[in-house]
């Protein structure tokens, strides 16, 4: 992952999607966590874990059951936004096998009407294997695009032209006394791994040890990193991040 | 409480004095034979108090004993249950718990468990006591639950624990005593509203058992008496009756004065170090409280530096190790410290060694709390205790100055009524269905006779008991999950006896902060080098303490701070640990902590808002600080006490709008986020504020004052009560503040589970973070009640807007406005705050990644240090 050539004024401001360079493709990182293609007109997004919520509730904790409408609204104004021609969820996008049928019928009809018009591809996840849990489009162990493989969880090593989710990246930063905890984009020359989408998904260290085979690196060089903010993403130097 | 042992001890009954003779007539009828020879033996005679209590045990009457520190106040609560118990107990096997001591801390519950047994022994009593605490064995508490002592002294959460097994009626049936041990402590908070729902809970179970309230001088006894005492629906609040103890000689308090000059802000005492030493070898035993455990760190360092004769002085807070605590309670109790330098953690209870000096270093912040402070130092009633006060500023010369006229007229600070916090009311719901299928109806009506729920209606009862159910959401989904199921027509009980262990591994209303345990690497170890990545491991030493997590979060690497009395180099993190050497540094920061910053009490600000307003009061100050008032005066304003002063002046190239409404930090950081949105929007472009305990600091780009003068700021219009309205709602959708509360509102309710060590690391991308449940919650069911707990706690905790509400009230109107050319006298102890705080905002991270995104802009544009950025390859 690449960001092209910095335009001082616009990052500085902290936009509200961040142009990326990945083996040559253009890409659009969005605030919203989703990640746009824009030559092939796809929208990509990770980790939905739809009806997160109502796994907990089977255990005797009852959070609030909002969290599938609530990652839904954002699927779709992220829809909204750049009106893809196709929707890419790239694995564990239900939470469990039997999320599917715990779905409310509100959400089941959101997420059909999402689904109208346009392809729909669920990469199967290590919460959803095999494309066993899905509602409507087509399920997929992989995907490949332009020369690049769409795939759940990233393979470790050096060469790999992909696209994953699987690892929730989150960025933490010690600035001035506080300390910052966000998700975020993290990639580098022939990866990119997107942040987690779901409304209660959290988040792990992009200096964790499960990193480390996909970057190759102890201290996050080769690797950099684009953090969700409130109003704006923010491309950071990776020498400010701090272990948890 | 002693009884026996040393003659310093001896406290708790004293010789005779003529006066009392009327009293002793009353003795042989209340105490039976074999105590008033022991008593005889040590030559000692009951107190007034004492034998009052004993009377009100007699008629089988609940009672509140108010009693000043050092009085005998814990032997009055137990003398009774001794006599009874001394006299006719049931064979061995059908024993059940005769009385239940309930302390708000451990330590406290064991001191008074070693003072009780040597009487006991002496007087061959067969009486027998225990303690039940967090620290006790679960082979200890099991056996508990078999075979029950006679007097069980533990904590309200333990009590808790006790009722939600279903051997509690048996356990507890025959029930006689229940003594509360400083009741004004546990009363006004969390803990006091599990405590009330524990007590209902005992009357339902043990229906003529009697309760004893214990506690230090309150401006309000009738809330405690209200406590105590089961309510019913017919009208009155029902009291315990009430019994007063002599308060004994006044308490001798002063002004330390010193060599050096009175700064004009700042929290560090760090001028009057040398006159604190002094004072401390001019005496036996002296306690040094300060206000927060970076103010211990700070002074203890400090004290050190000048120490050149070794006085011994040692440390006391709350985050150091237990170990490292009993040890320096145990050389005070020995008497070889001269000096202990103690947060509010000593404040309470236990007395170690016989101090002879209170030194209160910093603002005093309530009437109430500096006198129990006092009352440490000298426990024989009828001498002086002796206290010094040491403010940090000027401001804080005006409130001790406030608190030493407060303590001569006995005045205290009035405790803010309690209405039961609803998440608690969760717990206890939850707590009870452990204990076995419950009538709603019944518990209704037993959870009201508990003071702080008196005025509880059934329908948020319902729907209280509908969270602890399926959730209590609009959206009716979990009905299938539901954790409690109907038993019966009219019963409810656990769905699952899994719920039940989940609840006992969650119960209590203590929500901490995480925390990360602090050891010394190995000998060796600290300072030998070793590759990034910490490839080798680190040879654990001693744990000195805790730290909070988000302090340890901060820290890379080399990193040097003081904690524990010392200079330590953050090592590394490991596990759930942080591993430390030791270091030289002139320059280690100093952990700040949150919480254990009391604002100042309603009382205290209205006496200092009345000396400000009294230049005749200011010749009884210091001399700078009554040349620093008149100097005020002749620049700027002296506001009358009912009136707030507005002052508007440049500096540098801000402008500045300073108030001084004397309501406490908590209210001013609302005053000042509420303020900040305001003028933003009447274009002052405000940048930031600082609040202290008595003024609030406003700056912007734009000229205030102009703004004033040309009409477009109305300073009625800014300060009008109505910004509690909208401007609140809009603030806290994301206020930090605000998602903290909710996350202590969530655990006590049961929603999300508490951190357990071990899993924070691991636990990360599994646990659900409670802020993203706060903002699903808040978007999808503004409704639902475990927000309406979290906001009535916010009103009265974090955000104070309980007593901002009060302030904006009581000066509509009554805005004294300057518009000056320069800083004013008053306005310097905030102003030099402004670097040293940090500023409240509501979008201050993105500020911070927008900052560490321009580093980045600047680092490309620059040519500065590449480290990191990983993307040669692609572009190239």
């Amino acid at each position: 992952m690449a960001q092209p050539e910095p335009d001082g004024e616009q990052i500085g401001k902290g936009a509200a999607s961040a142009p990326l360079l990945l083996c040559g493709q253009a890409l659009v990182a969005d605030l919203s966590g989703a990640l746009f293609w824009p030559a092939e007109q796809a929208l990509l997004v990770a980790d939905l874990h739809l009806e997160k919520g109502s796994a907990q509730a089977e255990r005797g904790l009852l959070l609030p059951p909002y969290d599938t409408r609530e990652t839904l609204a954002r699927l779709a104004q992220a829809i909204d936004r750049y009106r893809p021609r196709r929707v890419i969820a790239l694995g564990d996008s239900f939470h469990d096998a039997r999320a599917p049928a715990r779905l409310d019928g509100d959400d089941r009809d959101t997420l059909r009407a999402l689904q109208g018009g346009r392809d729909w591809v669920w990469i199967a996840g290590n919460h959803d294997p095999g494309g066993s849990a899905r509602v409507g489009g087509q399920a997929l162990e992989v995907l490949g695009l332009a020369g690049l493989t769409l795939r759940h969880e990233p393979t470790p090593g050096p060469a790999s032209r992909e696209i994953a989710g699987h690892l929730h990246p989150a960025a933490k930063l010690a600035l001035r006394g506080t300390s910052i905890r966000r998700p975020c984009f993290v990639g580098n020359a022939h990866r990119l791994v997107l942040p987690a989408f779901g409304a209660f998904t959290g988040g792990l260290n992009v200096l964790d040890a499960a990193f480390r085979p996909l970057f190759d690196t102890d201290r996050a060089s080769g690797m950099a990193v684009c953090v969700l903010g409130q109003d704006g993403l923010y491309p950071v130097p990776t020498r400010l991040l701090c272990a948890d | 409480m002693v009884i026996g042992g040393k003659p310093r001890s001896a406290r708790p009954l004293r010789r005779e004095r003529p006066g009392e003779a009327v009293l002793r007539a009353n003795v042989p009828a209340l105490l039976p034979p074999a105590f008033l020879a022991w008593f005889r033996a040590r030559g000692w005679t009951p107190r007034a108090h004492q034998l009052a209590l004993l009377d009100k045990a007699a008629e089988r009457r609940s009672a509140l004993l108010i009693a000043p520190t050092g009085s005998g106040k814990t032997l009055a609560g137990f003398l009774p249950s001794l006599v009874a118990l001394a006299h006719a107990r049931p064979a061995r096997g059908d024993r059940t718990i005769h009385t239940l001591y309930i302390s708000p801390l451990k330590a406290l519950a064991a001191d008074v468990e070693r003072n009780l047994i040597v009487p006991l022994q002496e007087m061959a009593l067969p009486i027998r006591i225990e303690t039940r605490t967090g620290d006790t064995s679960v082979a200890r508490k099991a056996r508990q639950r078999t075979r029950p002592p006679d007097i069980l002294l533990t904590t309200p959460e333990q009590v808790a624990l006790l009722l939600s097994h279903a051997d509690a009626p048996r356990l507890l049936a025959d029930l006689q005593t229940v003594v509360l041990d400083e009741l004004h402590a546990l009363a006004p908070t969390k803990r006091g509203d599990l405590l009330a729902l524990d007590l209902a809970r005992l009357q339902s179970l043990a229906p003529k058992h009697r309760r004893v309230g214990l506690s230090a001088t309150v401006a309000r006894p009738s809330e405690l008496r209200a406590f105590l005492a089961p309510q019913s629906d017919a009208g009155a609040t029902a009291l315990a009756d009430l019994v007063r103890a002599d308060g004994g000689a006044p308490p001798d308090i002063r002004l330390l004065e010193t060599a050096a000059p009175l700064p004009w802000g700042g929290h560090t005492t760090r001028y009057a170090v040398p006159d604190i030493l002094a004072a401390i070898r001019a005496h036996r035993l002296s306690l040094v409280f300060v206000n927060t455990r970076s103010q211990a760190e700070l002074l203890f360092q400090e004290l050190w530096r000048l120490n050149e004769e070794a006085l011994p002085i040692a440390l006391h807070h709350g985050s150091l190790d237990a170990a490292r605590r009993r040890k320096v309670e145990a050389a005070m109790a020995a008497g070889s410290l001269k000096a202990v330098v103690a947060t509010s953690t000593l404040d309470l209870g236990v007395d170690w060694g016989d101090v002879d000096l209170v030194i209160n270093v910093g603002a005093p912040k309530g009437a109430s709390r500096l006198i129990q402070r006092v009352g440490r130092a000298n426990h024989r009633l009828d001498e002086p205790s002796r206290a010094f006060l040491v403010p940090s500023n000027r401001f804080e010369v005006l409130e001790c100055r406030a608190a030493i006229d407060a303590a001569a007229a006995g005045a205290h600070d009035a405790v803010q009524y309690r209405t039961g916090a609803l998440d608690v009311l969760a717990q206890h719901v939850l707590g009870t269905a452990c204990a076995g299928p419950f009538s709603p109806a019944a518990l209704y009506a037993e959870v009201r006779s508990a003071a702080p729920y008196a005025q509880l209606t059934r329908e948020v009862f319902d729907r209280v008991v509908d969270f602890v159910s399926t959730g209590g959401y609009a959206l009716r989904v979990y009905e299938r999950y539901a954790r409690l199921r109907p038993a019966g027509a009219r019963l409810l009980r656990l769905s699952h006896p899994r719920l039940a262990q989940q609840y006992r591994l969650n119960a209590g209303t203590i929500v901490e902060a995480p925390m990360i345990k602090v050891r010394l690497v190995g000998r060796g170890r600290g300072t030998a080098r070793r590759k990034p990545g910490m490839a080798r491991p680190l040879m654990g030493g001693r744990v000195l303490g805790e730290l909070e997590e988000y302090f340890i979060e901060q820290l890379r690497v080399g990193d040097t701070f003081v904690f524990a009395g010392e200079v330590l180099r953050f090592e590394g993190l490991q596990e759930t640990e942080a591993f430390v050497s030791r270091a030289v540094d002139a320059d280690p920061m100093v952990p700040s902590y949150q919480g254990g910053k009391f604002p100042l009490s309603t009382h205290l600000a209205q006496r200092v808002r009345t000396m400000l307003a009294s230049p005749g009061q200011w010749s009884a100050l210091p001399e700078a600080v009554g040349e620093w008032l008149t100097i005020q005066a002749e620049r700027s304003l002296i506001p009358r006490p009912s009136e707030v002063l507005v002052e508007a002046f440049p500096r540098g190239s801000r402008h500045f709008l300073v108030a001084y409404p004397f309501e406490g930090r908590l209210a001013h950081q609302t005053l000042g986020m509420l303020l900040t949105r305001r003028l933003d929007r009447l274009g002052a472009r405000p940048l930031g504020f600082v609040a202290s305990d008595y003024a609030l600091a406003v700056w912007g780009l734009e000229d205030m004052a102009a703004l004033e003068r040309s009409g477009a700021l109305d300073l009625d219009q800014l300060f009008d009560e109505d910004m509690l309205g909208d401007d609140l709602d809009a603030w806290l959708a994301d206020s930090s503040l605000m998602k903290r509360t909710f996350r202590v509102c969530a655990v006590i309710a049961g929603l999300i589970e508490r951190r357990h060590p071990g899993r924070i690391k691991s636990g990360r991308q599994v646990t659900i973070s409670s802020d993203l449940i706060y903002d699903v919650l808040r978007k999808h069911d503004p409704g639902h009640i475990l927000l309406e707990a979290a906001w009535a706690d916010a009103a009265t905790g974090l955000l104070d807007i309980g007593r901002l509400g009060d302030f904006l009230r009581r000066i509509k109107d009554r805005i004294r406005y300057a518009a000056l050319d320069h800083v004013s006298p008053l306005a310097v102890p905030v102003m030099l705050e402004i670097s040293k705080e940090l500023v409240y905002g509501g979008k201050v991270a993105d500020g911070l990644l927008r900052e560490a995104a321009d580093d980045l802009v600047r680092e490309a544009m620059q040519g500065g240090p590449k480290r990191g950025i990983g993307d040669g390859p692609a572009r190239a």
